[in-house]
């Protein structure tokens, strides 16, 4: 389903963020990139959403070959990936209900529907009561899961979780760890990065090791080994 | 159509919902309409007040006693006939002799010298207007051609001639020292106005970067910032109006008793060409500076 393939990106002389690495996701798994902060698990995901371009190598996405898409055809390559990031990356002047509606509109969903589903989801992530708050009036944790609600809303066919949990306590990271499992059972593929060593263990599900932009490890149930 | 209404009502969100943006930009807006309506009410004002100063020079021809009506007559026909000329007054000896003692009403000692000649001694006279003051020196030459001299008594305009020609160096001056500074002051009202909306927008950048990230499309994201620039356009307008005829009200009877313009009525007057001005201005720099400021944001 989605393919890194030879995947090299030098920003410069001295920052080379990934060296030739390749490895396959299929559908439906659900895979944690794990490894130091600068070991490359952004820029594997950027080159994914096509924000940032290889140097050498090709991502590949659903048979498509990601870096040579034309900017207009990238809305619609982002609109099959649900993104959450650390920082959750909310439209601080729209609501929570607004911002999960918004990937909706975007998309040209009929209002009915959308007024139906972004209810349903935020119903889903425990937020129903906290549908008319900004943004500034959620904490860390609600905010994030808003973020997991907009990623969810048009039942994207992957999932790239970047960090979800960096700024939230341990009770909020196994409450969004919960989500995503949920999400990976209803069948959709997750793909999370992240250098929580505890949440990783306990996932039991395969893990990619990333050390200084090389694939140094790849396995079916992995565990969180310090390198 | 349905992006097109959700773009509308996200851009009118934002015009109400992002208040320090908003606010910042119709201040800024406000204040570059005001200068560019300003220096059009100025332009008005100059000239108005050239033409007044136009309006009151001109040249009267004054016949001799023996000089018939009919002749007068012929003279003043001869002069229409030179394209030159505006208007033609032609007051008779009967009619000075009025005018002299309705301007001289009260003055005793001017009226009793005047019973004391016995006689009307004041000439029968054309008062001329030309179309353009740069007319007036030829008119006046015509009328000292030969075949007037046994008609003509005196041409009063020599006198006058070097006003008439400073009036015609000033109105030019004015005219054009009023455009250039029209147009540099509009154009640095445009700059500062068109910074402070790049300056909002570049705000706004993580806002577009997230919009880019979830999939909207180029126009999903640049609408609402175009909405928004043409809503701050259109208040701006209103609101420069408004300040027009608030300070109208307030320095309008000064401004009238001193150089007789009356800003109240020319606002009236020109209200719906001010008002287009200011509306295309205020969109078009809108709608301009935003797309520009945009398209840094949108290339990826």
């Amino acid at each position: 389903m989605i393919s890194w393939r030879n995947v090299t990106k030098i920003y410069s002389d001295t920052s080379v963020a990934l060296r030739d690495v390749s490895f396959d996701v299929a559908k439906g798994e659900f895979v944690s990139v794990v490894g130091k902060s600068g070991a490359g698990k952004t820029t594997l995901l950027k080159l994914l959403l096509a924000e940032e371009r290889p140097t050498r190598g090709e991502v590949v996405f659903e048979e498509l070959v990601v870096h040579t898409l034309r900017p207009s055809h990238l809305p619609q390559l982002r609109r099959s990936i649900g993104v959450i990031f650390q920082d959750y990356k909310l439209l601080n002047s729209k609501t929570a209900h607004e911002n999960v509606a918004y990937v909706m509109e975007v998309m040209g969903f009929p209002e009915e529907t959308i007024a139906r589903d972004v209810a349903e989801v935020l119903g889903i992530v425990g937020l129903t009561e906290r549908a008319t708050h900004y943004p500034m009036q959620l904490s860390g944790g609600e905010q994030q899961r808003v973020a997991i609600a907009r990623a969810l809303i048009h039942r994207p066919s992957v999932i790239v979780a970047d960090e979800p949990t960096g700024n939230l306590d341990p009770y909020h990271t196994r409450d969004i760890m919960r989500l995503l499992l949920r999400i990976n059972e209803l069948g959709t593929t997750v793909i999370l990065a992240t250098h929580n060593k505890e949440i990783v263990n306990r996932l039991g599900r395969r893990v990619i090791t990333l050390s200084e932009g090389q694939l140094v490890r790849d396995e079916k149930e992995g565990k969180f080994i310090v390198l | 159509m349905t992006s097109f209404k959700r773009i509308l009502k996200s851009g009118a969100e934002k015009f109400l919902r992002d208040r320090s943006s908003t606010g910042a930009a119709l201040v800024v807006m406000t204040i570059a309409l005001f200068v560019v309506s300003s220096l059009f009410i100025l332009q008005g004002m100059s000239t108005f007040l050239v033409e007044e100063l136009e309006e009151g020079v001109d040249v009267s021809a004054y016949f001799q006693d023996s000089a018939t009506e009919e002749e007068i007559f012929q003279v003043r026909e001869q002069l229409l006939g030179l394209g030159k000329v505006a208007e033609v007054e032609y007051v008779s000896k009967e009619e000075a002799l009025r005018r002299f003692r309705e301007a001289y009403e009260g003055n005793e000692a001017v009226l009793a010298s005047l019973d004391a000649i016995g006689r009307n001694p004041l000439l029968a006279h054309l008062n001329l207007k030309a179309r353009d003051p740069r007319e007036y020196s030829s008119v006046v030459e015509f009328l000292g051609e030969e075949k007037f001299s046994s008609l003509i008594a005196d041409v009063d305009f020599h006198d006058r001639e070097p006003v008439i020609e400073r009036l015609t160096l000033i109105t030019k001056g004015i005219q054009t020292g009023v455009l250039a500074v029209i147009v540099a002051l509009s154009v640095v009202a445009v700059l500062v106005a068109f910074n402070t909306i790049r300056l909002t927008i570049y705000g706004s950048k993580d806002e577009i970067e997230i919009m880019r990230l979830v999939g909207a499309s180029s126009w999903f994201i640049r609408g609402p910032f175009l909405v928004q620039g043409v809503l701050v356009g259109m208040a701006a307008s209103l609101l420069t109006l408004a300040f027009l005829f608030g300070l109208s009200f307030f320095i309008g009877d000064q401004l009238r008793s001193f150089t007789g313009f009356d800003v109240s009525s020319f606002l009236a007057r020109h209200l719906f060409v001010l008002f287009l001005l200011q509306l295309a201005c205020g969109i078009g720099l809108g709608i301009l500076s935003s797309t520009i400021a945009i398209r840094k944001y949108l290339r990826t």
